[in-house]
This record gives structure tokens, C-alpha cells and sequence, in this order.
């Protein structure tokens, strides 16, 4: 399997906090990589580096074998790294439906000014997303109205219409009842299967790490402390006791 | 699309009717036609959640124009001379709108308001150019080459404001539901989506900066033609304020909002001026609080509301 990620000595310090330390690290086409570790040990700032919000201080990130350190985030969506977010980045006032319409747009990097969006965007395409991720029954509502485990699915959703190769997920499940998360996991993953989009995800519940990760990351304190097959990582002393909180 | 057609028919027919029964209505009408477009310009930026302090200076950017080419080129028609206003307004839009979509809320408000001060000042200093604050007169010019007497002139001008209001709102509220404004709307409740889409929101929010300039400029010459003077009035900031109080008045859920809300304002004017001639700012107020409270997305919330219970969808 090719690289589709990596990234060489990245480093970012906010004064004296270093959040990200010299990380080198590589993704294969094709993984579910779990990012486990407590908070502020730098996993969302490691997603905020890769896909443009933040630029290092050092160090590069290269996607597709292409150099993408410091560009924006819109021009590393378009390479196709998508992203989802912790808290659900939505345009609550349209409906579940439009959202995805938009996302479709957006992916053809045309937003004509005449005809109008329903209209203009690949309705299958909106078709099948929406049954992918169980919303099909709420398209036409705002999204403002989804609880939050649907609003969770419709922010996977959205990346998902861009055709990412890579789709980053911050913490897919937090904010959704425990019985609801594997729910969503399920969906989700799921999707990603169907679309052969290789992921990242940030997850704090070692059940669905176990479950549905090929492969984990444990960051210790803006660093890589472990990473490798969830079975070994999970059972490092070290990571038992940082990470785990054994 | 069909009510709405038979409606806007049925609402021009009206509104027409009134103009030439009632002679001295023909000005305040076309003038509620102006305030419309403006407003409307408003309301483009409004669904972006923008909001500007400083449009009226597209208005009078455009009334300049018109004035200024109407006196050296004698021969110019109304028509020309509306287009090319309005073409003037576009440009100063997209230069100026691109340095102000770089911010957003109070300091977008507040850079146009600032940017609209700049030019009232200029134009009342420059007095050998731009007529100081006495203004430029507009001479009346031909209409599809024909030489109109005053009154046929107002009549005539009121026919185009309201055939021009037609199109706008058509073309308006097309470009509301289409991709791009669909996409502009979004500005208002996530950006960081847009970014995240791989959609740059500067240039959504550019291409509806360029078209609330294009509205307001429309606006102006119409104005100027119709008032037959235009003053550095026309760009001060208590004249970008009253768009942005008609603007929220009407609503900025659909395109006809603005012209609702103007038409409701140009009369609450007249006639609270008329009835409590020392405190008809008193009666314009008391109408906004009572909108904002009741109708927070303006007269067009009326319609809206209805439909949604009736079709069963928001």
C-alpha cells in the first residue's frame, strides 16, 4: 500500500508549550488509525497542523507525495484530505439535505450563480450519501433540528460528498450517548468501507478503538509514545498508564 | 412560480394605478422603489450576516455619475445614464469590496461606514468638481429618445422603477436559491465549513458584496433622475442607516422583503409626518421594536410562516 500522509520532525510551540515534537510519522492508503492519549497531548493540534489550520514551526507534511506544509485548509481539502469535527460543523439554518448539496458543489468547485442548487447538484449522489448515513428519513429538515449523534453523521456526511482520499475524524463519538456510539461508529465506518476513504480518528472509548481501528497511536505530550496493531499498543505499560489512566 | 407571477402583476397593476390616479404619489412611489433596491442590496449582505453602515455610498457614487455624464454629455439617454451609474457603482464595489471581505461583522459594518464618510467628505469639499454640498443638478435627458415633458417623465420613471424592481427581485431571488446563494448564506452560520469544503468565503462574500453594490446603485440613478438633484446627502450615513432599517423591516428571507418593507416606510413617513409632524421618528421606531419583536425575519416572516404551515416544510 503507498503513503498517503506523512509528516517529517513536525514541531509547533505555543510559547513555551511544546504541543507538537519533532513528530515523524507515516499513514498507508487503506488504514483506520485510532489517535488515542489524554487531553492536551496534541492530537487535535497533530489534525490542525496536517490539514492547514495551523503551520508549524518546523518540520513538514506531505500528502499524495506532495509537500503541503502551510497551506490553507481549502487548498488541502481539494487535494482531497477531508476533516470532520469534534463539535458538528453544520449550516444548521439548511436543511440536511442542501448541506450535502453544497458539499457536492463545493467538490466540483463550481457554485454557479443561476440555476438553482437542488437542481444543479448530483441528486444520486445526495441519494446514496444520505442512505449511507441512515439520514434519508431527515433530509428535508434544518439541521439545526438532528440531535447530536445525527448531527455527528451529517458532518461525516458533508466530507464524505467531497470524495476525500483521507478523511480525519475528531472524536466522532464524544457528545453521543454510550449507546448511541457504536450506532455511529457502525454507520461511519461502514461509509468509509463502501468508499474505500482511508481514516484517521481520534477516539477516547478503548471498546470502539478495539473494534474498529487497524492500527493506533498513543501521543504522550505533543510526541508518538506508541503506534502500531491496537493489541500492542493498548497493552504498552507505558500507554496503560499516561494514556489509559491504569 | 405561477401565483407569484399572477401576484407581482396583480401588486405592479396597483401600485401603477395608484401612481397615476393620485399625481403627487408618483414621487414618493418611485422613491420607494429606490429604497427597496437599496435595501435589497442590504439584504444580500444580511443573509450573509453582514451587515454595512455604508451602502448609500453606491447609491450616491451612482447619482454622481449620472449627474456628471448627464451635464457633460447632454445628448445621453435616461436609460444609458441609469446603466452606467449603475456600471460605475459595480466598479467601485469590487475594488472596495475587495479589502472590506477580508472582515466580517461590526468591523465590516463599521469599514463601510468609514469608506461612505470618506466620499460624503470628499464630495462636499470638492466643491469646483462635485458642486460642494450643494450638489450637481441631474438635467432631465430623453427616455428611449423621447423628450418628456416633467410630469410625463415621473410617469415614465415610475413605469421603469417598477418593471426594474420586477427584475431585480426575479434575478435576486434566483441567485438565492442557486448554489452561490446557497453557499453565501452559509457565510452566516459556518465558515469554518465553507474553508473546509474547499470553498473560498471571501469570494462568496465578494460576489455579494458586488451585487448589494449593484442594487444600490441601480438605486441611486433612479433617484437622482427622479429627484433631478443629487447631494452628498445621498451618501451620509443616516441615508445607509434608513437601508438598513427598511432592510430588516421587509426581511431578507425573500427578495420582495426589501420592496415591502420600503413601501411600508415611505408611507409610515408621509403619513407620521403628516399626523405628529414634531415626532414621526418616534412612530418609525416604535414600528421597528414592534417588527423586531414579533417578526424577527421581517414582513416577509409573515408569508413564510404561512407556507411552512401549509406545505408541511420550513
Amino acid at each position: 500500500m503507498s503513503t498517503l500522509l506523512r509528516t517529517q520532525g513536525l514541531t509547533l510551540a505555543f510559547g513555551g508549550l511544546i504541543v507538537a515534537n519533532k513528530i515523524d510519522f507515516e499513514l498507508s492508503e487503506g488504514e483506520r488509525l485510532a489517535v488515542i492519549g489524554q487531553n492536551g497531548a496534541g492530537k487535535t493540534t497533530f489534525i490542525n497542523i496536517c490539514t492547514g489550520l495551523l503551520r508549524p514551526d518546523a518540520g513538514r507534511v506531505e500528502f499524495d507525495s506532495a509537500d503541503i506544509t502551510g497551506l490553507s485548509p481549502r487548498h488541502i481539502v481539494r487535494r482531497g484530505m477531508a476533516r470532520s469535527f469534534q463539535l458538528p460543523q453544520l449550516f444548521l439554518d439548511h436543511t440536511v439535505r442542501q448541506c450535502l448539496e453544497l458539499a457536492g458543489m463545493a467538490r466540483e468547485k463550481r457554485l454557479p450563480f443561476w440555476r438553482s442548487l437542488s437542481f444543479t447538484s448530483d441528486r444520486r449522489e445526495v441519494d446514496r450519501v444520505l442512505e449511507l448515513v441512515s439520514l434519508t428519513g431527515r433530509q428535508h429538515e434544518p439541521a439545526a433540528n438532528l440531535p447530536e449523534g445525527q448531527r455527528k453523521l451529517l458532518d461525516v456526511a458533508m466530507s464524505l460528498m467531497l470524495a476525500p482520499r483521507l478523511l480525519i475524524m475528531d472524536e466522532p463519538t464524544s457528545g453521543v450517548s454510550t449507546e448511541e456510539k457504536h450506532g455511529v461508529m457502525e454507520i461511519v465506518m461502514g461509509a468509509l468501507e463502501e468508499r474505500k476513504v482511508t481514516a484517521i480518528f481520534v477516539e477516547h472509548d478503548v471498546d470502539i478503538v478495539k473494534r474498529y481501528a487497524t492500527r493506533v497511536a498513543a501521543w504522550i505530550a505533543g510526541a508518538i509514545a506508541a503506534d502500531g496493531k491496537p493489541e500492542v499498543v493498548l497493552a504498552d505499560v507505558n500507554v496503560r498508564r499516561e494514556v489509559l489512566g491504569e | 412560480m405561477r401565483p407569484s407571477l399572477i401576484g407581482a402583476a396583480i401588486a405592479a397593476a396597483i401600485l401603477l394605478a395608484v401612481g397615476f390616479g393620485f399625481p403627487w404619489l408618483k414621487i414618493p412611489l418611485i422613491l420607494a422603489f429606490c429604497y427597496g433596491m437599496a435595501a435589497l442590496g442590504i439584504g444580500v449582505l444580511l443573509r450573509a450576516g453582514q451587515i454595512s453602515f455604508g451602502h448609500a455610498m453606491y447609491a450616491c457614487i451612482s447619482g454622481y455619475t449620472v449627474a456628471f455624464l448627464g451635464s457633460r454629455f447632454p445628448g445621453l439617454d435616461g436609460l444609458l445614464l441609469i446603466v452606467l451609474g449603475t456600471a460605475a457603482s459595480i466598479v467601485a464595489g469590487m475594488l472596495i469590496g475587495a479589502f472590506v471581505v477580508r472582515y466580517r461583522e461590526i468591523f465590516f459594518g463599521m469599514l463601510n461606514l468609514a469608506l461612505s464618510m470618506v466620499l460624503f467628505t470628499i464630495l462636499g469639499k470638492f466643491y469646483a468638481y462635485t458642486g460642494g454640498t450643494d450638489g450637481l443638478r441631474v438635467n432631465r435627458p430623453t427616455l428611449l429618445g423621447m423628450d418628456l415633458s416633467r410630469p410625463e417623465f415621473e410617469g415614465a420613471l415610475l413605469v421603469l422603477a417598477i418593471l426594474a424592481s420586477l427584475a431585480v427581485i426575479w434575478a435576486v431571488q434566483r441567485y438565492f436559491r442557486s448554489s452561490a446563494g446557497q453557499a453565501l448564506a452559509a457565510i452566516k452560520t459556518n465558515e469554518t465549513r465553507l474553508e473546509y469544503l474547499g470553498v473560498s468565503a471571501r469570494k462568496l462574500l465578494w460576489q455579494g458584496y458586488v451585487l448589494s453594490a449593484a442594487l444600490c446603485g441601480l438605486s441611486g440613478s433612479l433617484f437622482g433622475l427622479s429627484q433631478g438633484l443629487v447631494t452628498p446627502e445621498m451618501g451620509y450615513w443616516l441615508r445607509s442607516g434608513e437601508f438598513v432599517f427598511i432592510a430588516i423591516l421587509g426581511g431578507s428571507g425573500h427578495a420582495v422583503g426589501a420592496f415591502v418593507g420600503a413601501l411600508l416606510y415611505e408611507f409610515l413617513k408621509m403619513y407620521a409626518a403628516a399626523l405628529v409632524s414634531g415626532a414621526w421618528q418616534l412612530v418609525l421606531g416604535a414600528t421597528l421594536i414592534v417588527i423586531i419583536y414579533f417578526l424577527p425575519k421581517g414582513l416577509v416572516g409573515l408569508f413564510s410562516r404561512r407556507r411552512s404551515a401549509v406545505e408541511g416544510q420550513p
